[in-house]
């Protein structure tokens, strides 16, 4: 026994060191805490893609598929359609598509590769509900302004035929869409790009 | 006397575990204020609800699969086939909206009588987490059934964590552990809603009442009763919570429980309220209902998220709502606790914003329409003026003086004699004698009540003379 009293210096130092320790160890067991918690292998490899047959779809009718489970919409538009979507520009939040998601192919003015074929993801960029398919022009319930498109009736958001988010609702950009591309005159495969096969 | 054996043994227990000591601290010593009314009972109605929700719940997992395929069947399951199975769940799910109903009052006793004030800021921080808490737990709760509304509301409350910068989209992925709602979301809720939270809210109730039994309850009043105490170191106006508050809960428990049996007996789905009509339908990934809300609890804040025409503004505009009331301890500044005392100014606002807090919760049980949309936006600038503008209001507001003492209130019996004497000379007023010409034929029909009509002279000075009333109340 010395008769100095306490060395408080090495007793800080002990613990600084220890706690600086114990926090790199706690750091180091929270990543796989919190990793075992993102998807599992299993999940991510269950997004193959899918086959859909687009050659009994009737006119202005709209089909549903699963692809990665989500709703994914095939519609077929009319000429009429297709010629109301150029008149809409001005009430659009992002009409030529340049802050949403979509392939290369499906940038263009009715975001589709074939301007009849329309295909989306069918869920509202704002938070993930599945809008409804509104076709006809001015119901009474959505009012006078409303020439087709899709209705959220969760939040109340608007987009056009070509998913085209409108202005002054909470949906930030038009829906996405998802890659495809055609493997005969009928058949669509969703979840294969179009672009990759050609390059 | 030697000590009995019995007495041994207790002391023997006691020595090593000091259960008295514990008791006397907390009930039968601890002193309450002896004016508690009416607003006072939701705490320990919040506690009881709490050991119901805990009690069903754990009966509910015996016979549940946390599994997609399975969930959904399993809840049917225990409310056809497992015997008193449909009583226990509808405990479980009548018991969570009693439990806000409950809270909210129990918040609202707060805003009345300044129960968030120093020195109890921490008090109020501590059951605001709790309030936070029980909406996460109610929230992964009501995926479990894997209904419709269970799978959309839930897709909507994950997608609210997309709209954060940077890392939104990885957040929202991690929390639902796959790229849409599935298996792996309903698994990891489960773990969540029947351990994790549950862990945190018995731990966060703790804390509340730790905090609470060191600084004492407040009372209508507003004042502390430990400013004047007797010679024995006692509030004078305090009163030890065992018996006299426990005997006084437990009339307050009747009361709940009447009302509680009455929804599990005859409306355990309270016209879609409670369990909403979209979720006794499956699961179904492509297709959401056409109307969605959430449950009613959280539709004032729905409201709000809705009201904004901007995905990261709004889920700002709902968290915030939420924030806002975690810092009331500071926002308000007057001095004065209770409302009893303050000023008009106070009275008004906080009038305002219960109409608007009701108005949004209405609201959002509603489908979206431009009227309902601008309504929306009104009573969400009023919900967030209350509070925001508090420091300003709060400043200039005219109080009056307090008491130094707890104030005697006129009891109930009293309150209802002097009623039951105003009553004849009030029917005098709104009604005037007939005419003697208005014969009435049928014996039946004569008598000095039947004499009368109605006197739109008497009644308008009695509507007037409460309106006055009313308006002297607010200032």
């Amino acid at each position: 026994m010395n008769n100095k009293g306490v060395d408080k210096s090495k007793r800080q130092f002990l613990t600084s060191a220890l706690t600086v320790v114990g926090a790199v160890g706690s750091g180091y067991l929270a990543v796989p805490f919190l990793a075992q918690m993102q998807p599992s292998v299993k999940a991510m490899a269950a997004g193959a893609p899918v086959e859909v047959d687009i050659s009994k779809i009737e006119d202005g009718q709209l089909i549903r598929v699963a692809w990665r489970g989500k709703p994914v919409w095939v519609l077929n538009r009319q000429p009429e359609v297709l010629a109301t979507l150029k008149t809409l520009d001005s009430e659009l939040r992002d009409p030529s598509s340049n802050e949403s998601i979509q392939p290369p192919s499906s940038k263009n003015a009715v975001r589709s590769q074939r301007p009849e074929i329309f295909v989306a993801v069918g869920l509202c960029t704002h938070l993930g509900c599945s809008p409804t398919f509104r076709p006809e022009i001015a119901p009474v319930d959505l009012g006078e302004k409303w020439q087709g498109g899709f209705f959220c009736p969760c939040h109340g958001s608007w987009f056009d035929l070509a998913g085209r988010v409108y202005r002054g609702v909470p949906a930030p950009t038009n829906l996405e869409i998802p890659p495809y591309r055609y493997i005969s005159d009928t058949r669509v495969i969703i979840g294969e790009s179009s672009e990759e096969k050609s390059a | 006397m030697k000590p009995s054996r019995l007495a041994e043994c207790g002391n023997w227990v006691l020595n090593r575990f000091p259960v008295t000591k514990f008791w006397n601290d907390h009930m039968a010593q601890y002193y309450a204020p002896k004016n508690f009314n009416i607003w006072y009972f939701f705490g320990s109605l919040a506690l009881l609800v709490l050991v119901n929700q805990i009690l069903t719940g754990i009966l509910l997992t015996m016979n549940y699969k946390p599994d997609a395929k399975l969930a959904f069947d399993s809840v049917e399951y225990i409310m056809r086939d497992v015997p008193w199975g449909w009583l226990v769940r509808y405990m479980h799910s009548t018991g969570a909206s009693a439990f806000f109903i409950v809270i909210y009052l129990h918040m609202f006793r707060a805003l009345l009588y300044g129960s968030f004030k120093h020195p109890r800021e921490l008090i109020w921080i501590f059951g605001m987490l709790l309030f936070v808490a029980l909406m996460a737990e109610a929230f992964m709760g009501y995926l479990l059934p894997w209904g419709q509304m269970s799978f959309w509301g839930a897709q909507v409350i994950i997608s609210l964590f997309s709209a954060i910068p940077v890392i939104g989209d990885d957040l929202s992925l991690w929390i639902r552990g796959d790229y849409v709602i599935a298996d792996a979301t309903l698994n990891r809720f489960f773990a969540f809603h029947v351990i994790a939270v549950p862990l945190v809210l018995v731990m966060l109730v703790f804390m509340h009442l730790v905090a609470l039994h060191e600084v004492g309850s407040n009372n209508p009043d507003g004042i502390e009763i430990k400013e004047s105490k007797d010679p024995w170191g006692h509030p004078v106006d305090g009163i030890p919570f065992h018996p006299y508050y426990t005997i006084k809960d437990l009339v307050g428990v009747g009361v709940f429980l009447l009302f509680f049996a009455t929804v599990i007996f005859y409306m355990p789905e309270m016209g879609g309220y409670f369990l909403e009509h979209a979720n006794f339908i499956p699961a179904d990934p492509m297709k959401t209902p056409e109307h969605i809300a959430p449950v009613w609890y959280f539709t004032p804040f729905y409201s709000i998220l809705r009201a904004i025409p901007d995905k990261f503004a709004g889920v700002i505009g709902m968290g915030g709502s939420i924030v806002v009331l975690f810092l009331m301890p500071w926002l308000d500044r007057c001095k004065v606790k209770s409302i009893r005392y303050r000023g008009g100014i106070f009275k008004k606002a906080l009038f305002l914003f219960v109409i608007s807090f009701l108005a949004l919760g209405y609201l959002g049980t509603q489908p979206v329409t431009p009227i309902a949309t601008t309504m929306a936006r009104l009573f969400t600038t009023i919900y967030f003026g209350f509070f925001l503008l508090m420091p300003i209001y709060t400043r200039w507001e005219k109080t009056k003086p307090v008491p130094r003492r707890l104030t005697k209130v006129k009891s109930f019996e009293d309150q209802l004699h002097e009623i039951e004497e105003q009553i004849p000379a009030f029917i005098e007023e709104i009604t005037e004698v007939k005419p003697a010409s208005t014969e009435i034929g049928h014996p039946a029909f004569k008598g000095a009540f039947f004499n009368r009509r109605p006197n739109p002279k008497g009644i308008a000075h009695v509507l007037s003379r409460v309106a006055t009333k009313l308006k002297r109340s607010l200032d």
